[in-house]
């Protein structure tokens, strides 16, 4: 999708949700340039995961804007933000587990496809998907695997497959919901450079609730907390920023 | 294995007319008919995740529409067949939209409620469905001049239309469609994600299975020359729908063995047992609670384990 | 005019045996997630119960009666849900079908016990006068009926929000994780729940039988009429069941009334206008 971006690749305006009494976004507001890799971090319950279900569109807010490059998609159902550029990963692993890894990566580009809709040619005719598959999966280190399923995966290996799934469809934002987590030290370093590995054409949105694993590959940080933005700006200078070390340790 | 099946079938369903009486081909006409049925039933069950109480609604109602339209109101088989058709199709279109506001046990409560009000409709509005008494006098169609009146052609015919049937439902299920039916089955999240319409891909398979529903009812219709509410009725859905679960929802063909099971049994064993519905509802409780994958992926699994065993 | 008076006693009267006949359908639904397909069979069978009771047995009246049907049906229900429920617990599906044929198995049960003609349930001779209200002529049990369904809601109430099983139950149908992690032994709940449930089912066939008599098919009637109540007033909420069945009571006697071949739709209709735009129902704190 090349329409003309101006600005900022994701906007969030005073967006607000609540369940009933709870109030879990107050007012958030947050501006991603193109290309920007922004670490959203905060202690548990702080509403991150919230955040980006709204962002992605998996939840309404009660109040407030989302833009994409400008486009105001706060109303837009998950399937139409997916065909507006933007990809998510899943805190839990959301894969088709039966499924082989090529089948799964398959899928995941035929969901911007007009192709999708056809009932007569057989998905396995497809065959310039299912190499553009392999390719993705060689490019996450996972082509010897692609012929298995993914219940025979390790968690890590099921992590590059989600990340390699959302990457397929070239997005230009990413959300990328707690990527690390679980991870061995063996399997962060390699998903770790995976998401390092990321071209500037894409936008990256991580979540992560350990601050030390995922730093250094943020140049952004917004810290979130009781659903409020606290701190927001440079990553060196959110972490040395008194707030910070309050919410953390204060908590 | 499967062209094994396959071969199996073949020898069988053409080899029958020339080996049995007039009795056991118009069996397996029924056969063939309730197993169309149940593998309509299964695009929403097993494929897409959708269990219906309702699926008799669309036999029924297809049923209905070609009895009138040829009976009474004097109309042609073809032009009859194909309003049936299209009025089937518009109902569900319609039903799948009130059902699809809700998953899992919600829209099964809903498929369950809209089909026992056409079940009432059927009933009640006896000047137009003749109530209790049912529409008889139905004939026939003669398809390119072939009269199917003997058992043995309609028989054929049958036999033609399923064939037709599953092979279309293969090719619909491994399609690209197919695939991404699958994948909102199992992680609807995810697809929306990635892009796919849950709610559109959900309704074009309930419309399509109410197609092949219909099919199934015209069949219906021609072959008893006779329709009556109780094929609305729920009970009409439940035998369908123990036969795809008896049969194993997760396979293409395991549907149609579980609809010829529950129609042998109940042939069978309405020679001895007066009451079908309470066996019906013992065997319900016996294949969820002894077999819930049903009955082909048990042999599928025995045959995998004979293989291991002699290799 | 008496015409419309009698019609609007009549809804209300089957209104109340709705609420009484979908309160336990909800109460299952709402706790145990499931939906309980052979609840019309239950309340058949209390009414089959109670016409063969009060046709047999000279002695006995319809209130000793409801209560003992009542608790027979609640004994079937808590063995069902023994034997068969709990070994499905991590297959929906199934405990659904599996309803469903025990709903086949006991209305075919009813057909080999007691045949295939339809068996009038006397109303109780002390009520058989009918009442003078403002000039007009009113069949004194359907008043009984309406004043029962207001006592029995009335009781659930203060069973659901006044008593520590009523907690319990509600914790239940908040977050059944947590409500295990509490310590709430929520399996014994389920049993309580869906003998409850379909006790007040059982009972309430004896009380519709002076108004509907026992005959074979009397559970698919109910059943869908307890479906459309609660998918109109909302699962899990009493209050919308009782909402729900006085506005289903109603329409369904109007409906038949005025345009008897038509009623099913009319039925339809307040349904699908609930589900086309506000599918939680009218009062649902679940989503289906």
């Amino acid at each position: 999708m090349t329409t003309p971006s101006p600005g900022f690749a994701l906007e969030i305006i005073g967006l607000k949700k609540a369940f009933g009494g709870l109030k879990v976004t107050q007012g958030v507001s947050l501006s991603i340039r193109p290309g920007e890799r922004r670490l959203i971090i905060g202690p548990n319950g702080a509403g991150k995961t919230t955040l980006f279900n709204q962002i992605s569109g998996d939840m309404r807010p009660n109040a407030g804007q989302i833009r994409l490059f400008g486009e105001d998609v706060t109303t837009l159902a998950p399937y139409q933000r997916a065909h507006r550029g933007l990809s998510r990963t899943y805190q839990i692993i959301t894969l088709f587990a039966g499924d082989t890894l090529e089948h799964n990566v398959t899928l995941g580009l035929l969901g911007l496809l007009p192709s999708r809709w056809q009932m007569w040619r057989p998905l396995a005719s497809y065959r310039h998907l299912a190499e553009e598959a392999r390719r993705t999966l060689d490019s996450v280190g996972l082509l010897h695997l692609a012929d298995h399923p993914v219940s025979d995966l390790a968690y890590g290996e099921k992590r590059r497959v989600e990340l390699a799934m959302a990457l397929s469809q070239k997005p230009r934002v990413l959300l990328l919901d707690e990527p690390l987590a679980g991870l061995s030290n063996v399997e962060r370093a390699t998903v770790k450079a995976l998401i390092a590995s990321i071209s500037k054409e894409t936008t990256v949105v991580m979540i992560e609730h350990d601050m030390d694993t995922a730093l250094d590959l943020a140049e952004t940080v917004t810290l979130l907390n009781y659903g409020k933005v606290i701190v927001d700006g440079e990553r060196d200078q959110v972490i040395a920023d008194e707030r910070t070390r309050e919410v953390y340790l204060g908590a | 294995m499967k062209w094994l099946a396959i071969a199996l079938f073949a020898v069988v369903a053409l080899s029958l007319p020339f080996v049995a009486g007039d009795f056991y081909i118009n069996l397996a006409s029924q056969i063939l008919i309730a197993a169309i049925f149940a593998l309509s039933l299964n695009l929403l069950v097993g494929f897409g995740g959708m269990t219906s109480l309702g699926h008799a609604s669309y036999l029924g109602v297809a049923a209905y529409l070609a009895a009138l339209l040829t009976s009474r109101y004097g109309f042609d088989h073809s032009s009859a067949a194909l309003i049936s058709i299209l009025g089937t199709i518009a109902m569900a279109a319609f039903f799948g939209i009130i059902a699809l506001r809700a998953t899992g046990l919600g829209f099964l409560m809903i498929t369950l409620a809209l089909s026992q009000v056409l079940w009432g409709l059927a009933y009640r509005m006896s000047n137009v469905t003749n109530g209790d008494n049912g529409i008889t006098g139905v004939t026939r169609p003669a398809p390119f001049g072939i009269s199917l009146e003997s058992a043995t052609s309609f028989y054929w015919f049958a036999l033609a239309v399923a064939v037709l049937s599953f092979v279309m439902m293969a090719i619909f299920v491994s399609s690209s469609f197919g695939s991404s039916l699958k994948g909102v089955r199992d992680q609807p999240r995810r697809m929306a994600a990635l892009g796919f319409n849950p709610w559109m891909i959900r309704w074009i398979t309930f419309i399509y299975a109410g197609f092949w529903g219909a099919i199934a009812g015209l069949l219906y219709v021609y072959y008893n020359k006779y329709i009556h509410p109780t094929s609305l009725s729920t009970t009409s859905s439940a035998e369908a729908l123990l036969g795809v679960i008896a049969g194993g929802s997760g396979t293409l063909a395991g549907p149609a063995v579980g609809a010829a099971l529950v129609l042998l049994l109940k042939n069978y064993a309405s020679a001895y047992i007066e009451r079908w519905n309470m066996l019906l509802g013992l065997v319900f409780l016996f294949i969820v609670l002894v077999m819930p994958t049903g009955i082909v992926p048990g042999l599928q699994k025995l045959a995998a384990r004979l293989r291991g065993r002699s290799s | 005019m008496q015409f419309w008076i009698i019609q609007g006693l009549n809804s209300l009267s089957l209104g109340g045996l709705l609420f009484l006949l979908s309160s336990g359908f909800s109460l299952i639904f709402g706790l145990m997630r499931l939906a309980n397909l052979t609840h019309g069979a239950f309340f058949m069978l209390g009414t089959y119960f109670g016409a063969v009771a009060l046709r047999d047995y000279s002695g006995l009246n319809i209130w000793v009666t409801a209560i003992g049907a009542g608790i027979v049906v609640a004994a079937l229900g808590g063995l069902f849900e023994r034997l068969v429920l709990t070994r499905l617990k991590t297959n929906p599906l199934g405990q659904v079908l599996v309803t469903l044929g025990m709903a086949f198995i006991i209305s075919d049960a009813c057909l080999v016990l007691w045949g295939g003609d339809s068996i009038p349930v006397p109303t109780p001779r002390n009520l058989q006068a009918p009442t003078r209200l403002f000039g007009f002529v009113f069949p004194t049990y359907r008043l009984v009926l309406v004043g029962i369904a207001v006592v029995a809601a009335i009781a659930l109430y203060v069973l659901m929000d006044r008593t520590r099983l009523g907690a319990m139950i509600r914790a239940g149908v908040d977050d059944r994780q947590m409500a295990r992690a509490v310590g709430i032994p929520v399996s014994r709940l389920f049993t309580i729940v869906f003998c409850l449930g379909t006790g007040i089912a059982g009972a309430a066939g004896v009380l519709g039988g002076p108004i509907l008599s026992a005959y074979p098919g009397l559970d698919a009637d109910m059943l869908p009429l307890a479906l459309i109540v609660v998918i109109l007033g909302g699962i899990g909420s009493l209050f919308g069941a009782f909402v729900g069945s006085f506005i289903i009571g109603f329409i369904y006697t109007f409906g038949t009334a005025l345009f008897p071949e038509l009623a099913y739709i009319i039925l339809f209709l307040p349904m699908i206008f609930v589900i086309a735009f506000r599918p939680q129902g009218l009062f649902g704190r679940l989503a289906t």
